[in-house]
């Protein structure tokens, strides 16, 4: 059914829909499949240039010398070939205390994600507590509260902790309000451990924390993987948050502030924006390419009731 | 997020220990549990601080003219909320809005699908290449992307204007352009985000077994006819929920607008997000104003929560009639 687009397109005889002949209509149908699948990269190669386009643009600006870039044009082959850019942005601009901020900030967020989103996980997946409907259902309609419209009161709050002009103002502000499909995942996970293996585990005389740790939190770690790779992409991407929290300590800013403030200062340093760019952007795409297994069973898995 | 259509779903376990309505009283129940409680006590504390406290204070500072420092003493009632419902820009910001939200459910999703439907074919070479590079938008940074794009779009030496350029058309000032503006910055929101709508549809393609298709073809079914018979129904389910998800989605477009156009030119791409920072964070008179921004963000938390709500009472209503129909059968 994959090709019924491509048919649709490819196809202008109404006789071929429906084959005559068993075996004949086989013959065709596999030749007018291979015609098919020729359109359909007909149509898809020319709208992926405009996906690839962007990128290829930055990693060529940012290794070609500044005055190239600044010609213009929408040209990809670079006369000459250069690091100035990546000089200029790790040193002057600071991007490589950008980089170890985001670092810092991103595996922080990492951690934090995983670790309360699993005991909450396990807690509300096994247990039955009383208040447990609450919590759950508490969780499930602030799901759909868009994010960033109670960014002043989260503000104010890290502010009157005294954390704020630090890095943990943001990693708090990040890991914070972020959990709630990381905990679904893991409720569902642990939901659905037989019991036998829980009773197994107390008969050879582990206590519930040991049970967690040693048996249960071990067996998640599918989800564990999907859900670090989410807050990783999540945390490393974040700007309205680290935005908000760096405004009056520049030295404290991720790449993506890092780069916003430095467009706004340099705005014709093409060349160094690029290079910045490719900072930013190499490591979490290398970290999606490894793990993108995780990450598209995490999305398939949000939409499957 | 299953559990947005069956929120009973996570509910409905086995009960690990004694009844709950036995002879148990509340307190031993608790007892009992206290180590779940335990492991629950960091979530709900995060929860309370960054989810509900902000709500609740966002009404709160609302009633007040207050630039965020010092007390909260000078209380003025619904001003705040009467001077931005009265205020033309913030409309604007609203407006444009709820345009992203149009955009992401009558041209990102249904492109999605496109591209869903070309790439969920198994025999297609290179698939695999297409759907990761359709993808790579989705976890790059988005105030990257924002800026990169900026520049792809400039004026005078950005390459698309120098091809416009090249080709013999006049250059166009995409972003400086109050009539041009919105339209750009949604088309490359929808250029960055349709990847993640894609892999929702490819997810949903994937539930439908091919042996209906099978059966279908041996019953001399076309391709255009199983499509209408087999796919669409079958998606239907799904794409309630893929249009409620995209849509939720497309209310955080800060990192795209404040990097592209920042809500300019004169607020012609200003979002709600964009407006409530600059009161807040990045005053022209150099006062914040705390009080007036957090009753702007709630007027406009509300509006979505509502129709949000709304929107999934309709996919609980399309799933459970769906399930209906299926035990009926």
């Amino acid at each position: 059914m994959t090709a019924t687009l491509t048919r649709t397109s490819a196809d202008t005889t109404p006789t071929a829909a429906r084959p005559p002949r068993r075996g004949g209509g086989l013959r065709r149908q596999r030749s007018m499949g291979r015609a098919g699948r020729a359109v359909t990269h007909a149509i898809l190669l020319p709208l992926v240039f405009l996906w690839v386009y962007p990128y290829a643009w930055s990693m060529v600006s940012s290794i070609r010398p500044q005055a190239e870039t600044l010609l213009g044009g929408a040209s990809l082959i670079p006369d000459e070939l250069t690091f100035s850019n990546f000089e200029r942005a790790w040193e002057q601009a600071r991007f490589e205390t950008y980089t170890t901020n985001t670092v810092i900030v991103t595996i922080a967020v990492v951690i934090l994600t995983i670790a309360i989103s699993a005991l909450a996980g396990y807690a509300l997946g096994r247990g039955n507590m009383p208040g447990k409907k609450i919590i759950i259902g508490t969780l499930i309609v602030t799901m759909f509260l868009p994010k960033g419209f109670t960014i002043i009161p989260v503000f104010l709050l890290i502010d009157s902790l005294g954390i704020n002009n630090s890095l943990w103002a943001v990693i708090l502000a990040e890991a914070g309000p972020a959990h709630i499909m990381p905990i679904l995942l893991y409720i569902g996970y642990f939901a659905s451990i037989p019991r036998d293996l829980q009773e197994a585990a107390t008969v050879d005389g582990a206590g519930y924390v040991r049970t967690f740790w040693s048996v249960m939190f071990p067996m998640a770690r599918p989800v564990t993987a999907t859900v670090a790779i989410f807050s990783f992409i999540g945390a490393w991407n974040a700007f309205l948050v680290p935005l908000v929290f760096t405004l009056s300590a520049p030295e404290l800013r991720t790449l993506g502030v890092g780069i916003y403030a430095f467009f706004g200062e340099n705005s014709i340093d093409w060349g160094g924006l690029a290079a910045a760019s490719v900072i930013a952007v190499v490591p979490v795409i290398a970290v999606f390419l490894w793990l993108q297994k995780y990450f598209v069973d995490g999305i398939a898995g949000s939409i499957k009731g | 997020m299953a559990v947005i259509a069956n929120p009973d779903a996570a509910l409905q376990q086995r009960d690990p220990g004694p009844s709950r309505s036995g002879k148990d009283g509340l307190w031993s129940q608790i007892k009992k549990h206290r180590w779940n409680y335990v492991f629950v006590a960091p979530m709900v504390v995060l929860l309370v601080m960054f989810t509900i406290w902000p709500i609740v204070a966002s009404w709160a500072y609302g009633f007040f003219d207050w630039d965020g420092f010092g007390p909260l003493e000078d209380f003025i009632g619904l001003d705040n909320y009467r001077e931005a419902a009265g205020d033309p820009a913030f409309w604007r910001a609203f407006g444009n809005t709820f345009w992203f939200a149009a955009a992401s459910l009558f041209v990102q999703a249904p492109l999605a699908l496109l591209f869903a439907l070309l790439l969920n074919n198994p025999r297609l070479f290179g698939r695999n290449v297409y759907r990761v590079l359709i993808f790579i938008p989705v976890v790059s940074t988005t105030a990257v992307v924002g800026l990169v794009f900026s520049v792809l779009l400039d004026t005078n030496r950005g390459p698309i204007n120098v091809v416009l350029t090249q080709l013999g058309l006049d250059p166009v000032n995409f972003l400086g352009d109050s009539t041009t503006a919105l339209a750009t910055v949604i088309a490359v929101e929808t250029w960055r985000g349709l990847g993640i709508t894609m892999i929702y549809w490819l997810a949903a393609l994937q539930t439908i077994p091919a042996e209906l298709y099978e059966a279908a073809k041996i019953d001399g079914a076309g391709k255009w006819r199983m499509f209408r018979s087999i796919t669409v129904p079958l998606l239907a389910p799904f794409a309630a929920i893929i249009l409620l998800l995209t849509f939720i989605t497309s209310f955080n477009a800060f990192d795209i607008v404040q990097t592209m156009t920042a809500g300019g030119p004169n607020g012609a791409s200003d979002i709600v997000q964009t407006y409530i920072f600059r009161y807040a964070f990045a005053p022209t008179q150099f006062i914040p104003r705390f009080g007036f921004a957090s009753a702007a963000a709630l007027l406009f938390g509300m509006v979505v929560m509502v129709i949000t709500l709304v929107q999934i009472l309709v996919v609980r209503r399309a799933r459970r009639r769906a399930a209906g129909l299926e035990a009926a059968r």
